[in-house]
């Protein structure tokens, strides 16, 4: 049998967004399938508020919301009638007609599942899941084909979720939602934890032995790269994209600059970067490559 | 500390039952295909061979020969290639997944399927029978009783085996295998046709089919107010059989 899951710990909190960040096959659905209770692990424990969440549990399933990855939607329902469904399954369901404005579902209300865009469907999946007013919601790679305009509203409602005290675990392999949106992270890579934290934790952790940043700009394709002092190292990446490793005081960004000056070179784009997450993350996998 | 209330936000395990039976009837019912399947071809059955002299030896008249047989096929049609497809494409997308993580969990979804069968059914034969009735039907009245109980007991049997394929192939291939069998065992499985209008040598294999025991059951039944206890047990079996494999071998993704 094929062994997804080699080694993951990790905990989720009320108040709190817990992402599980990682690039595609890295274990990310199967460890929260195991948390949701829908696979049992061949080892280890889980606890979900307090009980085995493996197998039938009503009164459980009815405190946890659960947003899957390819939704798991009729194809040939109307998404709102879906949802009324769902929560005729709750005794206290949330405001269905708020939730419905809310994510907009009325704009394709007339349409059945089947012929919905993938960001309508992931709305739609996204409702199901708070269907029930959960105190527990597992939202697999919620961002997934939405246009930046849902994007938002799809944020601002986790953040609101989080803010009124729900636990809320959710996964993806965009760093910049994990960025935005995580209280806590845990990068999850082949099937293992490497690197657990928070995002500025994280980042502060991988940039140790890091303080020189990279500066990138664009200018024209074929400049003559003058040599640069010693511990610099200045190359062309792609045509008109070049960038300078190792800077680390403000002399450098003053050799640069004479440089340009001496040439009349006025760059179009200029970009001095901070480490992202993704450096962080990107970091770790290589890491584990290694080792 | 103040006592927080530990009420369950899950509605009653009947009510859940109730509730998703209803939607999934309806699923049933919107479906095109599957009206043609549960309704459309055991009514041009009934017409069939109502109108011809196939079956017609077998009782006083034509039709008390054929509404047994068809009301049979209505078992299978919908416990077991309508409900066989269904819960197959629902495996497909996804579905079943997704309400195994709202309160219904797997044994709502099993149960709510069930009743979902039992509505559909009973659609199908109260238009089946008033049809017949229209065209001069007249069940044995001592059948009655034991009719039902055999399209309840057709329904347990067939619905689990219906499952059991869903659950273990591809959809294209329930498709495939639930259609062919309709189409076989409504030809020479013992549903439409009494066994003993079969070959001699192939009527031992035959009876032990669900179809043949549910078909002569129900005409035994209704034409001649037997109750048929060789169809029982061989029904009851196949239910218990399918049930089992169902629940063992059911891969819910």
């Amino acid at each position: 049998m094929l062994r997804v899951l080699e080694s993951v710990s990790l905990k989720a909190y009320p108040g709190q967004i817990t992402t599980l960040l990682g690039s595609n096959g890295a274990g990310k659905s199967t460890t929260l399938a195991c948390a949701q209770g829908l696979m049992r692990p061949d080892g280890g424990s889980i606890e979900l508020l307090g009980q085995d969440p493996y197998g039938d549990n009503p009164d459980l399933r009815a405190r946890v919301g659960v947003m899957l990855q390819d939704g798991g939607l009729p194809p040939s329902m109307r998404p709102v009638p879906l949802l009324r469904h769902v929560a005729s399954l709750y005794r206290d369901p949330v405001d269905i007609d708020a939730l419905v404005e809310r994510l907009d579902l009325n704009s394709f209300g007339s349409r059945t599942i089947r012929r919905l865009s993938g960001g309508q469907k992931q709305r739609v999946a996204l409702a199901l899941a708070l269907a029930g007013n959960p105190d527990v919601l597992f939202l697999d790679e919620p961002s997934a084909g939405l246009d930046p305009q849902s994007r938002q509203v799809v944020f601002d409602l986790i953040s609101e979720l989080r803010d009124a005290g729900k636990a809320i675990v959710l996964t993806t392999h965009l760093m910049d939602d994990a960025q935005r949106l995580s209280d806590y992270v845990y990068i999850i890579d082949k099937g293992c934890t490497v690197a657990q934290g928070t995002v500025s934790e994280l980042i502060a952790r991988a940039q140790e032995g890091h303080d020189a940043r990279p500066v990138s700009f664009s200018a024209e394709a074929g400049l003559a790269l003058p040599q640069p002092p010693l511990g610099l190292y200045l190359t062309e990446t792609s045509a008109g994209q070049y960038r300078l490793d190792g800077v680390n005081s403000p002399e450098h960004l003053n050799w640069l600059t004479s440089w340009w000056a001496r040439e009349s070179i006025l760059p179009t784009q200029l970009n001095l970067q901070s480490r992202s997450l993704e450096d962080v993350f990107l970091e770790f996998a290589q890491k584990e490559e290694q080792a | 500390m103040t006592q927080v209330s530990t009420e369950s936000n899950a509605v009653s395990p009947l009510k859940r039952i109730l509730v998703q039976g209803k939607y999934e009837a309806i699923q049933m019912l919107s479906n095109g295909e599957q009206l043609i399947l549960a309704v459309v071809m055991p009514m041009i059955a009934l017409f069939v061979l109502t109108f011809t002299d196939l079956i017609s030896d077998i009782a006083e008249r034509t039709i008390d020969a054929a509404v047994p047989g068809v009301l049979a096929l209505c078992v299978i049609s919908t416990a077991f290639t309508g409900q066989g497809i269904g819960t197959g494409f629902d495996r497909r997308y996804g579905v079943l997944r997704m309400f195994s993580t709202t309160p219904l969990g797997k044994t709502g979804l099993i149960f709510g399927k069930v009743i979902a069968v039992l509505t559909v059914l009973l659609i199908q034969v109260v238009l089946i029978s008033a049809v017949a009735l229209l065209l001069g039907w007249q069940p044995n009245p001592w059948g009655i009783i034991p009719g039902i109980l055999f399209l309840l007991l057709g329904a347990a049997a067939f619905t689990s085996l219906g499952l059991l394929i869903a659950g273990t192939v591809r959809p294209e291939a329930t498709l495939a295998i639930t259609n062919l069998a309709w189409i076989l065992l409504a030809g020479a499985g013992g549903v439409l046709y009494p066994l003993s209008m079969a070959p001699e040598w192939l009527q031992p294999t035959l009876s032990a089919l669900p179809s043949a025991a549910l078909g002569d059951a129900m005409r035994d039944a209704l034409i001649n107010g037997h109750f048929n206890f060789p169809g029982l047990i061989f029904l009851v079996l196949w239910a218990v059989a399918g049930s089992f494999a169902a629940i063992k071998k059911f891969k819910w993704n």
